[in-house]
Parts: C-alpha cells; structure tokens; sequence
C-alpha cells in the first residue's frame, strides 16, 4: 500500500511541478534559515566542559564602598583584588583552586630566528588551571606546586606558539624570551579550545586560548601587567595589589553539593570577617555560581543571535503557513481525482494517508534542500567578522535535527489539507466532472 | 465594487481565507520589527564622533620591556613623523573613539559630594584639539606651558600632592549643558577623585567616549596631561583623506628606522576603526534585510498560489457573470478587491502581533518602543504585496470567456 502512496503522489507531484517546486523552496528556505541560527545559538550555549562544569565554581565577594544611590550594581564585581584572591586562595577549601589573570607581552623569538618580537596573550595562573580544566598537554606536564609557591621562571606555550617559534618539536626545557624576560618551557599545550572560553569572560569569548602560561606568583613578582579589564573602586596606591582594584578571576572545584554550600558559607564568613575588620564596607554580599551558572548569569550568548533565531523561527512559521495554503490550494484542485478514488472504495483513512505522504514527500525535498542552504548559511556566517563565526560548523545532531524539524513541518502542513480534502463527499465530484 | 458578494463568497473559503489572513498577519507583524531594527542598527552606525573621521590614522607600537626615556622618545617619534609629506599635524592620545580602551572617571560639582554626578571618558596628551579636528567653541586650548608629565602625575596623586597636579579641563558641549544646563561653563568648577578641583578652560562641540554608552555617549573631558607611548593608544595622524594609506606606509617605516626593537601591533585608519567597531551592527542588519526580503517572496507566492487555485475553483461562476454582463474590469476588480479585503483584516492583525511582539523584545532584549509610523508603512507594504501577487491571477480569471459558463454546464 505504501509503495502505491508513494508512486501516486510522487506522479501528483509531476503534475504540477512548478507548485511542488515553490512548496519545496519555500519550506527549504524556511528550514535553511532557522537551522542556521538555531546551529548558531546551540554551538554557543554548549557546555565547554561537559561532566565537570557542574564542580567548577567561580566564587565571588564586594569589596566595593557603600552604594552609590539606586544605580549600583547590587551584585558583586566580577573580578577579585590581589588581597581577596590570595586569601581565599590559602584559606578556602577546594578541591582545586586557581587565581588568574589575562596578561599581554612581546615574545622575543630565539637567536637564530627569522622571526620578529611580536606580541601574544598570557594568562598568568597556578598548576591547577591544568589540571581542573582538564587541558591536554602535546609535550611535558604542569609546572609544579613548588614552582608555584617559589615563583620560577617557568612557563607552559600553546601548540600554535610552539609551531611557530620551534617548528613544532618538543620545546621542553628551552628558554622563552617573553616580556623581556626568560622562561624555561616546561609543556605545550595539545589544541584545546573551549567554547566559550569560559575562564575570563572579560576578554575575547569566543577566541583563541592565551599561547604563554606562567605562574602568577611568578608574574605578580615580574609585575607583568593586565591586558584585560581592571575596575578600581578607591583611590589607588600606585601598586596594583594594594591598590582596591579587581582584575583576577577565580576558579574552583568543589566535588559535592555540601562542598559547595561549605565554600559559600566560607565566602560569607570571610566577608563578614573583612566587614569588621573595616576593609570591607558593605555587608556580607557573595556569589558562587557553577560554570553554566556564571555563562547564564553573564550572558554569554550574544544578543544578536537569540534574536535571530527567534526571526528565524518566525520566519519558518510563515513558511510553513505558506505551505499549508499550498497544499490545500493543490489538494483540493484535485477533488475530482479524489471522488472518482473515494467511489471506487478508497476508505478516507486511505485518502489522508496518501496525501500526508504527498506531504511528507515535499518535507523530504524540502529537507534536503534545506540541509544544502543551512550549510551554506554556515558558510555565510563563518565570513562575519565576529569572533564567534570560525565555530559555526554543522553538527550531527543538528543535521539530524534539520531533517526531523523538515519532516515535521511539512507534516503538520499537511494535516490540515489533507483532513479537508478528505471530507469531499464523492457523488458531488462525480456528478459536476 | 459590492462587498457582500465577496465575503459571501469568501465565507465558503473560510479555511484558506484564515491562512492568507494569518499568513499576512504575522509577515507584517515580523517586517515592520525587522525594519525597525534595522533603522536602529543604522542610526547608532551614523553617530557622529566628533573627530576628523576621514583624515586619521592610527599607528600603535609597543616596546619590549620597560622604556627608560620614553618621553623624550616619544618627541623625537612626533618630529619625525611631522616630517612626513602631508602630515598636518601627531599626537599621542591615550584613546580614540571607537577604539578598544578607556579611561574614565566621575565628576562631582561639590568638594565634599558624596557620589558622581555623571561618568565621564577622560582625554589625555598634547594637541588634541588640533589632531583629532574637534571645534573649539568657548575658551581656549591648553598652552604648551600647561601639560604635566603622566609619571609625574601618578606620582603626585600618590603623594596627595595637590600642586603638581592638573586642575584646569576642557569639557565638550553635552556635558558642560548636563553639568550646568543654560549657563556659560566657562570658569566653573567641579572635582574628581580625592576633591581634585577643576577648572573649566574650554568647550568643544563633542568628543564621543570609546565604548560609546547609550547615555551620556558625548560625555568627555581633555585633561593638560602629556604622555608617553605606553600609555597611548598610539600615534594618531591627521593628513588629507587621500594620503592616509601613503602616509600610514610611511609612518610605519619612520618608526622603524628610529627604533628597530619596537613592534608593530596597530596601523590603521580611523574609518577601519569605526566600521570594526560596527561590524555586529552591520551583520545583523545585512541578516535583517535578507529575512525580509525572503519572507516578503514567501507570502507572495503563498498569495499567488491560493489567488490561482480560487480563480481555477471558479471559472465558471466568472463565465456566468461574465455571461450576464460583467466586464472584465469587473472580474479583475472583483479579485484584486477581494484580496484587499483579506490583507486588510491580516494588517489588522498583524498590528495586534507587531505591537505584541515589539513588547516581548523590550522586555528580554534592548530594543526601544516601536514608533507607530512603522506600522502604516508596514502595511501599505503588505496591500501594495498582496496587490502584486494577486495581479496574475487575477487577470487569467478576466480572461476567462463567457462561453465557459455554458461549455461547462
């Protein structure tokens, strides 16, 4: 039965080929346009750690003077002063803990090199950042903990600067000219890039990793500077760390929910402690949010592409509208071909069956046209200037999406024609053809 | 033309009448927000920054290391560059419309005010005015005399040494009409950080801040500061808009042949500053447009499909009446008419949904109220759309012979 559905509406098809064209391009179109963005929006709302992110804590506390009137922010800043961040980097109690900061400096290439100095990010931690985060290594391993508390002059490098400076060999143990100093390379990084680069969402979001890594210790002694937001709340003193300015991120593991509840509490017992110490003037105000958390609460995902997915959308409910129109303008031009079926027993069961499958069949053309045009409306993304564009690829699930989403819209298209055109009672149609 | 007949007629149709309503309904409701969006996107794109847009370049360089004499150096880099064919006139500015840094800070109008009275992007380095082409229209410019060091600053600010820092400010016009709204800012006062008292010297027209805030974008202030090239966002050129690449070339190799140790991390014009800065602005428009466009197509040729299928439904009631006497004119009336009909409960709707729509998008996202002018160009859009893809078909039923009621019959 269904192969004869198939061939009948595969020849209704043929009849009117230029209506079946404009159904199918009009539900690709739709399909393509709202695969696109929707592909869009789910590569950027992902998870860039899937399996830890719900361990990862970003902890924060208000350092800030009394509010300024209505206007203020009620929530703490997003970035710790040196004196927070060291105190509850000794005093918390985290499976892992990492303070950081994004740095920028002159790489000067080894003797020898064609190359000229030029300059890259740092992003200047401790060795859990390795390890919390799980980031793969080519070469060599972490600095160690001693590195850490003694500050060396040790640094790990990106795969990429490796290529560049050291033709891609293993790098270990040469010297790294950096901010006119050196660094002995203890490991290269293997390709990591986590989408969005969660860690400091102060610099670029959707951008490369940093391609030199030093202890921070290290790089607070060196007073290598920020290249990324620093927020003074007071006069400054001239020096950074004593100076109530936020530029650190924190980050820490916390492996169970009584953990976390512990940290929090920690968070506020330390604040309240600051309180009447009278370095802090407001109350106890923290903030403790896991990893999805803290991209939600800062809107990681651009403005722009919610509400092109949204237009999208709306976009593919006028071409599905479209399509039910269609589909019953074609459906009941053929009432005649529908009686003469209907007198010679075709139950209406049958009659909805055959022509949801037409329908269907538009959904499958449909379908893999739209496929066609939400790869080329990828393409059209990746050319954008943002720096979001080169990770607009699409994914399997997506593609399988694509073909359901095409499927389903022309099916709930057919629905409503389908059902009316086989309520056309059979005599009438006999009689006046 | 009688209305009755259509809608008698239309109300046998209920089904497929309700999609070309609903159909038109949400492509309104849909294109008169997207054309608002997209005049949004290009007004904040047309803002004016208040410098010679056309005649800058930017050329940042970085030392490696810490630079000992960098402010002799950085006159040495200046009177090099003023060598250059075309060059009108260098500065070291720690900041630039559009560009990616800033300094800021917040002005209170009484010494002992508890919190800002306005935020303001703050201007440093000598022969601004000049440089970046801003229009001087009360006052004066800083005298050479009147710059301070910016390590002597920082210095001074540490120590709390009142007399070694600045206290005399250039304000643009925007800000001196919100500090003191109607009166000459000439010679008025305000403070900044720990009671550091200002003096008003001069008002330029307007000076945009870098990041371009939705209030107050036009907020700034020019402090007598000179500074070296660590703290600036480079050398800023002004040369005629046709000698920017040249001088942009030779700028560079200046800088070069002066120090070969430095490197080279930005040289550009002020346009490609201005249109990066834009360039989400820009994409989103472009997408805008492009929907549009596609989803005005879609529901003409749901329009024409429907039309075509009702005037093939009829043929022979348009071969009676044209039996009994209707003209041609009054067939084609009849359908075009018809289809006004339905577009206008659709735009009817449609106002309903683009308000509704226009309401959820305040709320979530930072779209302003639509201006109700939007909605009658949106619908004059729709009925001249509907008008289009209903012409077709409309003529094929004009053409239909009166004969066809009897053949058929």
């Amino acid at each position: 039965m269904g192969a004869y559905y198939l061939r009948l509406a595969l020849r209704a098809l043929r009849n009117s080929p230029v209506l079946t064209a404009l159904m199918v391009l009009a539900l690709a179109v739709g399909i393509g346009a709202s695969m696109t963005m929707l592909t869009v929006l789910h590569v950027l709302s992902g998870d860039p750690l899937p399996g830890r992110s719900a361990h990862l804590y970003y902890p924060q506390v208000d350092p800030r003077p009394l509010a300024r009137g209505s206007n203020g922010n009620p929530e703490p800043p997003g970035l710790l002063t040196y004196i927070d961040a060291e105190n509850l980097l000794h005093q918390g109690k985290a499976t892992r803990a990492a303070v950081m900061y994004q740095g920028g400096d002159v790489v000067q290439p080894p003797a020898g090199s064609a190359l000229h100095p030029f300059v890259v990010n740092s992003r200047l931690t401790g060795r859990d950042f390795f390890s919390m985060f799980e980031v793969p290594f080519h070469y060599g391993a972490p600095w160690s903990a001693a590195d850490d508390a003694g500050a060396a002059h040790v640094a790990v490098i990106s795969r990429s600067l490796d290529r560049k400076l050291f033709g891609g060999a293993d790098s270990v143990g040469r010297m790294l000219g950096f901010g006119g100093h050196s660094f002995r390379i203890v490991g290269v990084l293997a390709h990591w890039r986590p989408v969005p680069r969660f860690y400091d969402l102060n610099a670029s979001r959707f951008g490369q990793i940093e391609d030199v890594f030093i202890p921070f210790n290290t790089a607070r002694a060196l007073n290598l500077g920020v290249n990324g937001t620093t927020n003074c709340y007071g006069q400054t003193t001239g020096n950074l760390d004593t100076s109530p300015c936020g530029y650190i991120q924190m980050w820490v593991q916390l492996d169970s929910r009584r953990a976390a509840a512990a940290y929090r509490r920690f968070l506020a017992d330390y604040s309240a402690q600051q309180h009447a110490a009278g370095r802090f003037q407001r109350q106890p105000n923290v903030r403790l949010d896991d990893l999805m958390q803290w991209l939600a609460y800062n809107h990681v995902v651009p403005e722009d592409v919610r509400m092109q997915a949204w237009l999208a959308l709306g976009f593919l409910l006028v071409c599905v509208v479209n399509t039910v129109g269609l589909l019953l303008a074609k459906f009941l031009r053929r009432s005649g071909e529908i009686g003469v079926r209907r007198a010679l027993g075709a139950s209406r069961r049958a009659i909805f069956a055959q022509l949801l499958i037409e329908a269907g069949m538009i959904g499958a053309a449909g379908a893999l046209l739209g496929l066609l045009l939400t790869w080329l409306g990828l393409w059209a993304v990746r050319q954008q200037p943002s720096d979001y564009a080169s990770l607009a690829h699409l994914q399997p699930a997506m593609l399988v999406a694509t073909l359901a989403l095409a499927l389903l819209a022309s099916l709930v298209a057919g629905l409503l024609p389908a059902w009316r055109a086989c309520l056309i009672a059979p005599a009438l149609q006999l009689k006046s053809s | 033309m009688a209305i009755r007949p259509i809608i008698a007629s239309l109300s046998r149709h209920r089904i497929a009448a309700l999609l070309i309503v609903f159909e038109i309904a949400l492509a309104f409701a849909i294109v008169s927000n997207a054309v608002f969006l997209i005049r949004e996107r290009l007004q904040r794109m047309d803002i004016v920054s208040g410098v010679a847009d056309h005649q800058l370049v930017q050329v940042q360089m970085a030392y490696i290391g810490n630079e000992p004499d960098a402010e002799a150096r950085a006159q040495v880099d200046i009177a090099a560059l003023r060598q250059i064919p075309g060059v009108r006139d260098v500065a070291l500015i720690n900041q630039l419309p559009f560009a990616d840094r800033s300094s800021n800070g917040g002005i209170k109008l009484g010494p002992r005010q508890r919190w800002n009275t306005v935020h303001v992007a703050e201007y440093f380095g000598q022969n601004i005015i000049s440089t970046l082409g801003l229009r001087l229209i009360a006052g004066r410019k800083f005298s050479p005399g009147e710059y301070l060091g910016f390590g002597a600053v920082v210095r001074a600010l540490h120590s709390d040494n009142q007399k070694e820092l600045p206290h005399i400010v250039i304000v643009t016009e925007a800000l001196a009409e919100r500090l003191w709204p109607g009166q000459p800012a000439l010679g008025k006062t305000f403070y900044m950080g720990n009671g550091i008292q200002f003096r008003v010297i001069g008002v330029i027209t307007n000076l945009l801040r870098p990041e371009v805030p939705s209030i107050g974008a036009d907020y700034s202030i020019l402090l007598p500061i000179r500074i070296s090239l660590q703290q600036a966002a480079g050398y800023i050129i002004r040369c005629a808009p046709q000698d920017r690449e040249r001088v942009l070339k030779a700028a560079v190799a200046t800088l070069k042949r002066i120090d070969p140790n430095r490197v080279l991390l930005k040289h550009r014009t002020f346009e490609q500053i201005r249109h990066a800065y834009f360039q989400n602005d820009r994409a989103m428009a472009g997408i805008l447009v492009g929907v549009i466009a596609a989803l005005l197509l879609t529901t003409a040729f749901g329009i024409a499909g429907l039309a075509s299928f009702w005037v093939q439904q009829r043929t022979r009631q348009i071969g009676v009446r044209r039996a009994l006497g209707a003209r041609r004119v009054d067939i084609l009336r009849y359908f075009q008419t018809e289809n006004f009909l339905l577009a206008t409960a659709g735009i009817a709707l449609g106002c309903a949904a683009a308000i509704g729509i226009n309401v959820w998008l305040m709320a979530h996202y930072a779209v302003p109220r639509l201006p109700i002018i939007y909605l009658p160009i949106g619908a004059v859009t729709l009925w001249l759309l509907g008008q289009l893809a209903v012409l077709g078909p409309a003529l094929r039923a004009a053409r239909v012979a009166p004969t066809t009621a009897m053949r058929a019959a």
